[in-house]
């Protein structure tokens, strides 16, 4: 890690350092306790961005493929998450904080397994078809995302559904005059887990060894005698139950779920993708962190201009770096 | 002496769209010999090799390893009979470390000790950058990482696409002695080359290709002393390019 750190030159610092350089130049054009209100919230976005979207970008680096439909999952996620809570409504609003967390690990572990099993599913009927084939994969995958969205009607019904945060999570704590809402810190905490998590498999594991080498070459992994695409297999199920999780915390954080809670959040994660640059897991996480930031900054500074801000930020990361932040293979 | 030969071409014909660029190759590799493929640009070699390891499938012939067919595999059941490829661009991971691109070539129980030993021998400049980002290599380091990687196992066949290929004469005389101690160990190769200076030294057989097909087999030592032959072959001559 040292070596390989030391081995940048000195252009490639620059998009490590954007994320502080944003965050300390914000902070002397607000209050601080604003400052670290929004900056918190910008972290807890952009973590729940990143689950979101952090399956997308393997699947678009190591199999090329063009899926309009991961906000399925998205929202496949977020309706079980209000079936778990909706089962147990006793633990959610209890004041205990044991039973408010099991619930949520309850409903993320049914997520997990849901979204990757309807991950599974997906790949093997539809998306196995239509490997190498752009534009065959954008239409036969937003035809699934419509359908996906269907059967959430046929199950779940037409109509917005509630999912209110676990009692024990609603409400601030009070941090340097700052009002920290608790569920965003929940949603760091468990961001920072995964992002962990992914960091150790794809670093430390002979698995993430070739994933990493796939996104860069699958010829030259198959030619070195692997089969690959038993490896997209296990990427795509492990990309849709991440939006499965993601969804159930989306889902928490809106305190309302609609069929289209997926699918809204599709060119958000397009952008945290191109931002981050195709593959790259450090840099989705990094690009979905600045949208979050940018997101809240914007919003509170200049109101008007937060719905065009992300579109603008990633304009600007292209024209500086065509690639994205870290773009895979650029060695 | 069929038995002699560990990789066979009969009759291969390849397609690429609607392109015909191979037109019946026949082609045999002895073992533990050094065979050079020479030929203009455009004659079908790096066509050949990657039709060898399933990377473009053969739309008619035969191709054989060890006496069986291997047309019909996909590449990584190719690469597992123990057929290692050096493509032309060397297939480098850039973002993985030197450790990494070698450790990928290696089986689920990791390197042999003795044999990463004898491998960074050959080259200890890959020591050096050991952990380093491959993307962080000059041109000559990757293809020393990139036939490196090629051998960090036992291989049965090392196939060899342009090693040379814009590298410095100190890299090239580098990359000789390399191969000569390849050579030394029985090891068999197909390596195909436009540096004559290097397929002069290293070569042992040759065959000589042209618009898709081989027009010439035969001893490497025989053409590089057959000036007209060159001329014929190839348009010029080995002595032109020391």
């Amino acid at each position: 890690m040292i070596a390989r750190w030391l081995s940048l030159r000195a252009g490639d610092w620059a998009p490590y350092a954007l994320l502080p350089l944003l965050v300390l130049a914000t902070l002397p054009v607000m209050s601080f306790s604003t400052w670290l209100t929004l900056t918190v919230a910008g972290f807890a976005m952009g973590m729940m961005l990143f689950l979101m979207a952090a399956g997308l970008t393997l699947i678009f680096g190591l199999m090329q493929v063009f899926t309009f439909a991961h906000g399925a999952f998205i929202t496949l996620g977020a309706y079980l998450a209000v079936s778990v809570f909706g089962a147990l409504a006793g633990w959610s609003s209890a004041t205990s904080w044991a039973l408010n967390l099991a619930v949520l690990a309850a409903a993320l572990a049914v997520a997990l397994l849901a979204s990757g099993a309807a991950g599974y599913v997906f790949e093997r009927l539809i998306i196995r078809r239509v490997y190498g084939a752009h534009l065959r994969q954008i239409l036969i995958t937003m035809g699934g995302l419509i359908i996906a969205e269907q059967l959430v009607v046929a199950i779940w019904g037409a109509n917005p559904l509630p999912l209110p945060k676990p009692a024990s999570f609603q409400g601030s704590l009070i941090i340097a005059g700052a009002a920290i809402e608790k569920y965003r810190l929940i949603a760091v905490v468990l961001g920072l887990a995964v992002y962990a998590g992914l960091h150790l498999l794809l670093n430390r594991t002979r698995v993430g060894l070739l994933v990493r080498a796939g996104v860069e070459n699958i010829e030259m992994v198959e030619a070195l005698g692997y089969r690959i695409r038993r490896l997209f297999i296990g990427v795509f199920v492990t990309g849709t139950a991440l939006a499965g999780i993601g969804g159930v915390m989306w889902g928490l954080y809106q305190e309302l779920v609609t069929r289209s809670i997926g699918s809204e959040m599709t060119i958000l994660i397009f952008i945290i993708l191109i931002i981050g640059g195709l593959g790259s897991i450090g840099g989705c996480f990094t690009a979905a962190i600045l949208v979050g930031l940018v997101t809240n900054y914007v919003g509170f500074l200049a109101p008007k201009l937060a719905l065009g801000s992300t579109i603008l930020l990633m304009m600007l990361v292209l024209l500086w770096r065509p690639r994205g932040l870290f773009p895979v293979g650029a060695g | 002496m069929t038995n002699d030969i560990l990789l066979e071409l009969a009759g291969v014909h390849t397609h690429i769209g609607r392109y015909h660029i191979l037109h019946g190759v026949d082609l045999a590799v002895r073992r533990g010999r050094l065979t050079m493929l020479l030929g203009r640009n455009g004659a079908g070699k790096t066509t050949t090799l990657r039709t060898i390891m399933g990377l473009w499938r053969r739309s008619a012939g035969e191709i054989r390893f060890d006496g069986a067919p291997i047309g019909a595999l996909a590449t990584p059941d190719i690469a597992r009979l123990g057929i290692a490829y050096v493509p032309e661009n060397m297939g480098i991971f850039a973002e993985l470390t030197v450790r990494e691109n070698l450790l990928l070539a290696t089986g689920p129980e990791g390197f042999d000790e003795a044999r990463l030993e004898a491998v960074l021998a050959l080259f200890p400049a890959l020591r050096e950058k050991w952990n380093n980002p491959a993307g962080s290599l000059s041109g000559g380091q990757k293809q020393m990482l990139a036939i490196s990687r090629a051998i960090i196992e036992e291989r049965r066949l090392l196939i060899v696409d342009e090693p040379t290929k814009g590298l410095a004469p100190a890299v090239i005389q580098l990359l000789i002695d390399a191969f000569l101690r390849l050579k030394s160990t029985a090891t068999t190769i197909l390596l195909v080359e436009q540096n004559f200076h290097m397929a002069r030294s290293v070569g042992d057989d040759v065959a000589v290709m042209d618009d898709g097909r081989i027009v010439h087999t035969g001893s490497m030592a025989a053409l590089a002393a057959d000036e007209a032959l060159q001329q014929h072959l190839l348009g010029l001559s080995l002595a032109s390019h020391q």
